[in-house]
């Protein structure tokens, strides 16, 4: 039993995280903090990316002068180059929100969201 | 040469976007080479359709000269990245470099006063990188790339008039629906990858047994997917965005959302094509919110003062006919005397909308750009008189506003007309949903043609006169389109739109993609 949830824990923190996500995203009203909401998202799904190709007790998954002993026995590398490239696109996206975000605050002196409504109908 | 096509097609405007920046300070340098670009990439996509429509998919593999390379321990599955162009990604290509040529050549003139228009040009060359790698990949880690990539671009454009806190209201909210879009697309290209080790969707497509986590994975991609098409649960951002950006991105804009779409029938055709017994309840479940889409979306376009925001609504209403006439067609996919009898025709309906309805659409916010370029607003109790002042811009709104009703000699009556057949055949209220929903549309349009264009001249607007010479060229060859396609309705259908139907169809001819088992 013990066993069970020591192997899955990172996929019970995968969902803890995307339900804080989830939770900041819908339920805040300060428009930094949604971006960091989907940060949070984007988080539990790195973690999931990497959870997934994770082998126990295995070497990370360069070729050039490994030892022996790796050889058969590496991490997943295609998980890693996956999150290495959402993380990198990632960045951008938290730029740009952050910079509407800079910009909403300019035109209309708030952060709130249900202030920031001038769109409707 | 032929061969690296597809690859081109993404080469060649990313070289251009890169370069855009360098030419800051050279009056209307960006906007030229914009144009030249776009045409460029039009050309290359031309050559691409006349290749794929003649010789069949084209496989492209990045790293390799042909994708039946194993790797040296003999483990035979697709590892590279690998590009599948058939008959709809090649549509869906076609549709997106013409909408960028007509966007470039529209913007050369509408942001003109602007400034920092080298990024403009810069984003607008992404969003179409963006949506040309999404309706060209054969693998699912790369759309989820390029669905970022657009939507990057795409919000950045929305939100390009930063002088205007508007703008930047309807950006944050288009890049937070494709983020937590993008996120639970990787998400479920997660859960796919750990259960059959691999992304390459021929591949999977093979694999698929259908257990529990492959349901959780199509539901999360139909959901996001829909929600980054702008289906009605969740199509909250595509009047605000749709309103706010630049009217010479809004056919660009346009492709990006459906190639969402397109994703959407890849998924569903493709990527889960094997399970054909449980995709009747998709199609089902497809077809419904696609009457929902078409009904709330019109009836909230009739209540709108501004120009824009009407025709945004009408946006997501037209949407709904094409997921109504794909759904149709997948609804009836295990069933192959109904798939013959109306499905496939059906799904005709639905895939020749979508380019209808870029071309038509389009058109209408040009034209709505247009109005705000010499009026300044875009209320239409402000607005009158206008017709003797702007007599291309009238014509090009009045070609674009018949076509949207579907009044015959126009494009959108032969898709909408095959769609109301295909649709009856299913369900009879799914056809008088989708003919209440037309009429509705021609009454909105009456309303903004007679508060714009008709009535008593206003004393502010005495001064104005026909927009610039690139805009109208821009709208009148959108015209010109929308009464061809209607004119000829069984030339585009042969060549183009039926052989995307069953490249969509026939999943065999998908799976074999390089001679492996």
């Amino acid at each position: 039993m013990n066993n069970v949830i020591l192997v899955n824990f990172p996929f019970i923190v995968v969902a803890l995280l995307l339900a804080v996500g989830f939770y900041t995203i819908g339920f805040k009203r300060n428009l930094i903090k949604v971006v960091i909401g989907i940060e949070i998202l984007e988080g539990a799904v790195n973690l999931f990316l990497i959870a997934l190709g994770y082998v126990k007790g295995a070497y990370a998954p360069i070729y050039t002068m490994a030892p022996k002993e790796a050889v058969n026995n590496m991490v997943l590398p295609t998980p890693q180059a996956l999150t290495l490239t959402s993380i990198v696109i990632g960045v951008a996206v938290s730029a740009l929100m952050l910079a509407f975000a800079v910009n909403i605050y300019e035109h209309y002196g708030t952060l709130d969201v249900t202030k920031v409504r001038r769109l409707k109908g | 040469m032929i061969e690296h096509l597809p690859a081109l097609m993404i080469a060649v405007p990313l070289f251009g976007a890169f370069i855009a920046p360098l030419l800051k300070k050279k009056g209307s340098a960006p906007a030229v080479w914009a144009i030249i670009i776009t045409t460029v990439t039009l050309g290359i996509g031309l050559l691409l359709v006349k290749e794929v429509l003649a010789q069949g998919m084209m496989v492209y593999v990045f790293g390799a000269d042909r994708p039946t390379l194993v790797l040296p321990s003999g483990y035979r599955v697709p590892v590279r990245i690998i590009f599948e162009v058939d008959a709809i990604g090649a549509f869906m290509a076609l549709s997106a470099t013409l909408m960028s040529f007509i966007g470039a050549l529209y913007s050369y003139s509408h942001v003109r006063n602007e400034t920092g228009l080298e990024k403009y040009y810069a984003l607008l060359l992404l969003l179409e990188v963006g949506i040309l790698g999404m309706v060209l990949t054969g693998d699912l880690f790369n759309l989820f790339v390029f669905l970022e990539i657009a939507g990057i671009a795409g919000s950045a454009l929305v939100g390009f008039r930063n002088y205007r806190g508007e703008a930047s209201e309807a950006g944050i909210k288009y890049l937070i629906v494709s983020a937590v879009a993008s996120l639970m697309v990787l998400f479920s290209i997660g859960l796919l990858y750990g259960q059959y080790g691999n992304l390459n969707m021929a591949y999977l497509s093979t694999q698929i047994s259908f257990n529990t986590v492959d349901m959780i994975a199509l539901g999360i991609l139909f959901a996001s997917f829909a929600m980054k098409c702008g289906s009605v649960p969740t199509h909250h951002w595509v009047p605000d965005a749709y309103t706010e950006v630049p009217s010479g991105i809004n056919p660009t804009l346009l492709v990006a959302t459906y190639a969402s779409l397109y994703a959407l029938f890849r998924v569903s055709f493709s990527l889960f094509g094997k399970v054909t017994m449980n995709m009747s309840s998709l199609g089902w479940i497809m077809s419904i919110l696609g009457v929902l889409t078409m009904f709330i979306g019109v009836t909230m376009a009739l209540v709108q003062k501004d120009v824009k925001r009407l025709m945004s609504y009408h946006a997501i209403s037209q949407t709904g006919y094409m997921l109504l006439g794909v759904g149709v067609g997948l609804a009836v996919l295990n069933d192959p005397a109904k798939l013959a009898a109306f499905g496939r025709d059906a799904m005709a309906g639905g895939i020749f909308h979508i380019i209808n309805h870029i071309i038509y659409k389009s058109l209408l916010l040009m034209t709505a750009g247009a109005l705000f370029y010499v009026t300044g607003t875009r209320n239409l109790n402000e607005m009158g008189g206008l017709a003797r002042k702007m007599p291309y811009t009238t014509i090009a709104f009045i070609v674009g506003a018949a076509a949207i009703s579907g009044i015959p000699p126009f494009n959108g009556f032969a898709s909408k007309f095959l769609i109301y057949e295909t649709s009856y055949q299913l369900s009879p209220i799914f056809a008088v949903f989708a003919m209440v929903t037309s009429v509705l549309t021609l009454a909105s349009f009456v309303k903004v043609f007679a508060s714009a264009f008709l009535g008593p001249p206003v004393k502010k607007y005495e001064e104005v006169r026909e927009v610039p010479r690139s805009m109208v060229v821009a709208m009148l060859i959108l015209a010109a389109l929308c009464i061809l396609f209607g004119l000829f309705p069984n030339v585009v259908l042969d060549k183009l739109v039926y052989p995307a139907v069953d490249a969509l169809l026939k999943l065999s001819s998908y799976q074999t993609w390089g001679g492996l088992p």
